[in-house]
């Protein structure tokens, strides 16, 4: 700080407040005992044992934790794929297929999935939307692994070359283990946005499975009570966790979503 | 393995998924926008529908109305006004913050970074929500600012539900994505060209506006167009905070497709937005590469 930046100090003091303040409100109101979101009226636990007994809540949680197991086991496997394949080849469709679902308004995949699914006569579902979970989150892994395999000295990939590995083993012996935070990072990035993803699940939901952030959803549009605070408060939780694990595996991989 | 047929199994896999489930669908969606709605809504069936002397059962009336009718000129002229507006708020709002990171000392920049980015990760919806909490008629904030109000002697507004609400959540939630390429390019100032500028004679704000701002307008540009392209977009912002005269493009791509069902006219609004937004990315690249001469 060598000039007088108080100003500018100032309004950056003031902007992270205006970032984290509504969010602690949410919280706050979580352990609130009253009906309403107005004033604090004093602590209770009583809307974290409302969502325990919330049976479309519980159903909601779990469709929502497989949907994230499944479109994150899947996701990260073809995106460590699309990350080699762009780092290794010279390829021209891949990379731009893989940045366009992150590039674009997401509700236009929302939709375009939406016309694609029911002229397959696909019932829409859980599948459909795992399936589209994994569109989108490919993309994610595939921008991790990449970055990562960037940050990797190609020399080792050579001297195992030269010590008789086969290309399959070097892959395997050398260039696995050494990408390995990155995968795991990306999974967790794919886990974090599936389970997060509110709009194009939106569309690709059809009228039976519900998830958290739908759930949530409905919950604001009919009637707020204090158990919307209490899920947010304990999804937040959740990824949280899933981020400073992702960050500490692989630094900057969380610097843009 | 040969490098050809490794390259060939490597590649295959992700790229068919997303020609499958990106590509294809996006094709048909521009392809609908050219057809008939069936007559229970939605798409009509693709064989023997339509008038047969069309061709292919492929018809021009879905654009001819979007074209034909002021109304979703207006609508794109007014989601372009709020995706314009909320790109200055953030600008306004991230630039001191992305200065104070980039020129605060290296070990904490890293947190500093990371602290703009935690609360973008919470959900989507519960950072919306969060606003309804604050913006409700019953809020301290609300109170507090309908009793100024009250002072100077206006009478009190509803603060949710309203326009105000929107921009509120739009900025909310894009903030981050105009703070984190403004401070990658801050960051990477050199702070002698700011001693030489006051070595000869420019005063704090001369140093910001003839220095700083012009060597970050590369910055400003791919923040502007991450904030304005999703913006342009969003439905559920509108749908959370807005009053119901707030509807955006999203909105009515929502009601063509699942209130209305009438997907090729859905289809058409969703393929001008994704052209509009091709063009604004394009053109947000185009700018900032022109810059960096």
């Amino acid at each position: 700080m060598r000039r007088r930046p108080w100003l500018v100090w100032t309004a950056g003091v003031l902007t992270y407040l205006f970032l984290y303040v509504p969010l602690i409100i949410v919280v706050v109101y979580s352990f609130n005992d009253s009906r309403l979101n107005a004033e604090w009226v004093g602590f209770t636990t009583h809307w974290y044992g409302e969502l325990l007994r919330d049976e479309q809540m519980i159903e909601a949680a779990w469709n929502s934790l497989l949907i994230g197991v499944v479109a994150s086991a899947v996701s990260t496997v073809l995106g460590t794929m699309a990350g080699y394949a762009i780092y290794r080849f010279r390829l021209r469709l891949l990379p731009i297929l893989v940045v366009m679902p992150i590039a674009i308004p997401e509700i236009l995949m929302g939709v375009s999935l939406l016309i694609f699914f029911v002229m397959l006569n696909l019932t829409l579902g859980l599948v459909s939307i795992i399936l589209s979970h994994i569109a989108f989150c490919v993309g994610f892994v595939a921008i991790v692994v990449r970055s990562r395999l960037s940050g990797m000295d190609e020399s080792l990939i050579e001297a195992a070359r030269d010590l008789g590995a086969t290309p399959v083993q070097a892959f395997r012996l050398v260039t696995l283990p050494l990408i390995m935070p990155g995968i795991v990072a990306g999974a967790l990035m794919a886990f974090t946005l599936s389970i997060d993803d509110f709009v194009i699940t939106f569309f690709t939901a059809g009228v039976d499975s519900v998830t958290l952030p739908l759930q949530i959803y409905s919950m604001i549009k009919i009637a707020v009570t204090p158990e919307v605070n209490a899920v947010s408060t304990l999804l937040m939780l959740l990824t949280l966790v899933l981020i400073v694990i992702a960050t500490r595996l692989a630094p900057g991989s969380f610097r843009g979503k | 393995m040969s490098p050809r047929a490794a390259r060939l199994w490597i590649s295959s896999p992700p790229l068919v998924y997303l020609l499958v489930f990106f590509a294809i669908p996006a094709l048909i969606m521009v392809l609908a926008s050219f057809r008939y709605a069936g007559e229970l809504g939605g798409l009509a069936p693709l064989v023997g529908s339509g008038d047969p002397d069309e061709l292919a059962g492929l018809t021009l009336e879905n654009y001819q109305r979007f074209f034909g009718d002021s109304i979703y000129l207006e609508l794109f002229l007014k989601s372009f006004l709020y995706a314009s507006t909320t790109t200055v708020l953030c600008l306004v709002l991230a630039y001191p913050l992305a200065l104070t990171i980039a020129r605060s000392h290296a070990k904490w920049r890293d947190l500093l970074v990371l602290l703009v980015i935690l609360p973008f990760w919470s959900n989507f919806l519960i950072r919306v929500y969060a606003w309804m909490i604050i913006l409700g008629p019953q809020s301290a904030f609300t109170r507090v600012f309908n009793g100024a109000l009250g002072l100077a002697g206006i009478e009190p507004v509803a603060l949710l539900f309203s326009p105000v609400a929107v921009v509120i959540g739009l900025v909310y939630v894009h903030l981050p994505f105009m703070v984190l390429p403004l401070y990658a390019n801050l960051e990477k100032h050199d702070p002698s060209l700011l001693d030489a500028a006051q070595d000869l004679g420019a005063g704090a704000w001369q140093r910001f506006w003839r220095v700083t701002f012009p060597l970050s307008l590369p910055g400003v540009y791919a923040g502007a167009a991450l904030v304005f392209i999703p913006a342009l977009g969003i439905f559920a912002i509108p749908d959370i905070l807005g009053g119901t005269d707030g509807l955006l493009v999203g909105n009515v791509i929502k009601q063509q497709f699942l209130d209305a069902r009438d997907w090729p006219f859905g289809s058409v609004l969703s393929i001008v937005l994704t052209v509009l937004a091709v063009l604004f990315a394009g053109m947000a690249a185009w700018v900032a590469r022109g810059q960096r001469l």
